[in-house]
């Protein structure tokens, strides 16, 4: 599996060498590279600071205040998930411009957005719960007494929070900001809808539209040298880290809740409402707003059987891959929890590279690879189904490694001091206990896959096209009609995940 | 013997202190034989090394004469897996099957036996459990997840079976009528059994045969009241009980202690530490003929017997346990009168005493 990992990223850069050192500094020093690193940055410091500005007011009213509605707002901060960020974008420029829905039902008429602007509030709005969820977990967490204790030393309110409370937040903001960030770089969706010029977006214009490949591989190289900083700053940052209580003086109370008054409480109630409003509210009422339009308009429509093709496709590659991916994790989760050494670290590690790596530069190393090595593959099913496997494996994982702790080592010997080999010990002890954490990876893969895009846009067979490129491409072309059921059914499937997600969660707390 | 081990050597990483250092055992047919110890002496590691959990870096198994595990051989090297040893073995947090019903995990053992449905059955109506066979594990009671894990080790009818502390998942009352339960029918069916605790009292009343073990290696191997009665080392008095101990002048068969001229367990010369058990004193009233009264200082009345804190002209404070009518009040004067010889310790233990407290070994 590593080697799955490893081998193609080995092609991409033999690939990238083949240019002669004159044509190479060329192609990759030019004004050209600079400024797909600029806008790339720019767009990802750009998304932090704006997920920022809506997560951090946002988990603090739900943590410690006594908002009205707070379980429902916290529902309403999670849902975003639901919502690709090519929806959101979708949603974004179905809403506006002069033929858009604002237009139609309010004579409300903006700008279609587009550009930098457009990128930003289609990622933001689509990522932000990465970064609320860690922050209201985090402010959940804090001693209040810590808190107290700053007071009692003089402190007023103010310079608590800033001296005492957003220190102790700096983990939860690394993770979120971790997850926001590799999003945004690996985000072909929204740039491409946007028309931004990114890495991603560039490497596939590249790719698409010109017989040179090199340029291609070195934005797919720069791309991951990219993300691997980003990792490794991370890990730095992170190091050392350890926020959680000292001593033990009992146990932790829950924090104090802040009385926001009368009226104080209803305006508290805005933001959190126009943040749903945009994040859940916008995308569902574009879609069906451009569904209703596209039944009126018979020409353009798309129909079901259209949908339901385009659904079978998504499910051809889904469904297998969310089983080899299953069936991967068991030996990587096992290996990694029973025996662990760095071999086997190493090989959990390549899962959540696989998770981390920006998909189109992994599409384009397993394109170079397959076109190298065994052409047989290229642009069959079979590779679109090993690629999502390898790039969803991390959420595999997860479930077959909790699974596992429920199941002690102890079971195993047990059953093999009763007569019973190792592997006859694992299928009648560990397996069985691991069936449900199984199930659920496979649900979580198979979800995943259903809304992926960019590696069904460069890996698909020819003639396959699953919901996801259906979507995209329509909405590409400005086909908001037409791009309407196929956007429905992705946020179905979407918001489907995000309550396996949830309900995974609730199961996990009462336990 | 019929499990025996000699020179068992395991070390977890290189350049680690060894968890188990060279350990020779022997446990007899039909014995009770408990490896008692703190947390970390290394007690765990040897019953797994036995069971073959562990692989030994050094030493060997044999039971019944058949060697089970050779690490001394080099290129003969042996290991037989677990799963062909058939002995019993009994965790310590149970480890029963949570997805199979009792009956199943009482069967688990006997797969592909003809009568395996009856033998497991009959195991689980050893240990009471009859007429629950099919709940799941969940629903038992700590006491029932307990005798459903005997049951299962039992029900294969294994030569020798091991216990990892059995009994400390369970509650203090049910633990003692748990114990005595287990160890009745133990003796009743001539079981082999081998058991690891960190409970002196345990050991002491479940074994025919205590070894008390600290940081990875065997201090002292006899019957429950050798290893009381005569510890061979500091470590060993102390862990098994409250204890006083005295530096002292030994000549021969006596010594010059604080508490008069006293008769040693064994002949020694110079200098040594000797170890006297509170019950192995009493009280008796000052006389005025006594040279060296001590005063009460403090009482605890246990209903069966007292024991009191004599504080002691020389500055040290003693232990003495005696029968519930033997009384003195706080403030009385009084004499210690040992009545047993005092027990020599093995010296290079001097050290140990820095860090230990001065006069008393562990709690009870």
């Amino acid at each position: 599996m590593a080697v799955g990992v490893a081998v193609p990223v080995v092609y991409l850069v033999l690939r990238a060498l083949e240019a002669d050192p004159a044509t190479l500094a060329d192609l990759v020093w030019r004004g050209q590279t600079l400024r797909l690193l600029g806008n790339t940055v720019l767009l990802t410091a750009g998304v932090l600071a704006l997920t920022t500005a809506i997560s951090l007011p946002m988990a603090w009213l739900m943590a410690r205040t006594d908002l009205p509605g707070r379980r429902l707002f916290s529902l309403l901060g999670v849902l975003p998930l639901a919502v690709p960020g090519y929806v959101m974008a979708y949603a974004l420029m179905g809403a506006t411009g002069r033929s858009g829905m604002l237009a139609t039902l309010a004579g409300i008429e903006l700008p279609r957005l587009s550009g930098y602007a457009g990128a930003l509030l289609a990622l933001s709005f689509s990522t932000f719960p990465y970064l609320f969820l860690n922050l209201r977990a985090a402010l959940r967490g804090l001693d209040p007494a810590l808190e107290e204790q700053a007071q009692a030393l003089g402190m007023s309110r103010g310079k608590v929070f800033w001296r005492v409370v957003l220190p102790q937040l700096r983990p939860a903001f690394l993770a979120g900001g971790l997850l926001i960030v590799l999003h945004v770089l690996g985000d072909f969706g929204v740039v491409s809808l946007m028309r931004y010029d990114t890495f991603s977006y560039a490497l596939y214009v590249q790719y698409t539209t010109s017989f040179d490949r090199i340029y291609a591989a070195w934005l797919a190289l720069m791309l991951l040298a990219l993300t691997a900083a980003v990792l490794f700053a991370e890990a730095r940052l992170l190091r050392g880290l350890l926020y959680h209580r000292a001593g033990s003086g009992g146990a932790a109370r829950p924090a104090r809740r802040l009385r926001l008054g009368n009226i104080g409480r209803w305006v508290a109630c805005l933001p959190p409402t126009l943040v749903a409003g945009v994040a859940v509210g916008l995308p569902l009422a574009a879609t069906g707003f451009w569904w209703l339009e596209g039944s009126y308009l018979a020409a353009a429509t798309v129909g079901a059987g259209d949908v339901l093709t385009a659904l079978a496709d998504s499910a051809a590659a889904a469904a297998p891959a969310a089983g080899l991916a299953a069936l991967l994790a068991v030996p990587v989760a096992y290996l990694s929890v029973r025996r662990p050494s760095p071999l086997t670290r190493a090989a959990e590690r390549t899962a959540y590279f696989g998770y981390a790596t920006p998909p189109l530069a992994m599409a384009l190393a397993l394109i170079f690879f397959t076109l190298r090595a065994v052409p047989g593959l290229y642009q069959t099913l079979a590779l679109l189904v090993g690629a999502y496997a390898l790039r969803f494996l991390a959420e595999a994982i997860g479930p077959v490694r909790a699974a596992l702790y429920q199941a002690p080592p102890r079971l195993e010997e047990a059953a093999r001091a009763l007569g019973r080999g190792p592997v006859e010990a694992f299928f009648a002890t560990v397996f069985p206990l691991l069936r449900r954490g199984l199930v659920v990876s496979v649900a979580f893969v198979f979800l995943s896959a259903m809304k992926e895009l960019p590696l069904a846009l460069l890996l698909s067979p020819t003639g396959f096209r699953p919901l996801a490129v259906s979507a995209w491409g329509y909405a590409e072309e400005a086909l908001f009609a037409q791009a309407a059921p196929f956007a429905l059914v992705i946020i179905a499937f979407s918001a489907a995940f995000v309550g396996l997600l949830l309900w995974q969660e609730g199961e996990r707390k009462g336990r | 013997m019929l499990l025996e081990a000699t020179g068992l050597t395991r070390r977890f990483a290189p350049g680690d202190a060894p968890a188990v250092q060279d350990v020779d055992l022997g446990i007899e047919e039909s014995e009770i034989f408990a490896i008692l110890g703190p947390s970390g002496c290394g007690k765990t590691t040897t019953l797994r090394l036995l069971a073959g959990f562990e692989r030994p870096d050094a030493g060997t198994v044999r039971l019944d004469g058949r060697m089970l595990c050779n690490a001394d051989s080099g290129p003969g090297e042996r290991f037989v897996p677990p799963e062909e040893r058939s002995l019993g073995f009994v965790f310590q947090d149970y480890a029963l099957f949570p997805h199979l019903s009792v009956l199943e995990n009482a069967a688990f053992g006997l797969k592909g036996q003809p009568d395996a449905e009856a033998r497991a059955e009959d195991a689980l109506e050893k240990v009471g459990l009859s007429g629950l066979e099919d709940r799941s594990p969940h629903a038992l009671s700590g006491g029932q997840q307990q005798r459903v894990a005997l049951a299962r080790a039992l029900a294969q009818r294994p030569p020798v079976v091991l216990l990892d502390e059995p009994f400390s998942g369970l509650d203090a009352l049910l633990r003692q009528e748990t114990r005595d339960r287990v160890r009745q029918r133990f003796k009743d069916a001539g079981t082999t059994a081998l058991l690891v605790t960190h409970d002196q009292q345990e050991a002491l009343s479940f074994a025919d045969r205590v070894a008390v073990m600290k940081g990875g290696r065997i201090e002292q191997v006899g019957t429950p009241e050798e290893v009381y009665d005569r510890p061979r080392t500091l470590f060993v008095a102390q862990f098994l009980g409250r204890t006083n101990l005295l530096f002292s002048e030994a000549e021969g068969e006596e010594a010059e202690t604080p508490l008069g001229r006293l008769r040693l367990s064994r002949a020694a010369e110079g200098q040594v530490l000797l170890s006297l058990r509170p019950e192995h004193l009493t009280l008796e009233a000052a006389g005025k003929q006594a040279a060296s009264p001590g005063e009460v200082v403090d009482r605890a009345f246990k209903g069966h017997d007292i024991t009191y804190r004599v504080a002691h002209p020389d500055g040290a404070e003693y232990l003495v346990h005696t029968p519930s009518r033997v009384t003195f009040a706080e403030g009385d004067e009084v004499r210690i009168q040992p009545q047993a010889p005092a027990v020599v310790l093995e010296r290079g233990d001097a050290a140990d005493l820095q860090t230990g407290e001065a006069n008393f070994g562990k709690a009870n």
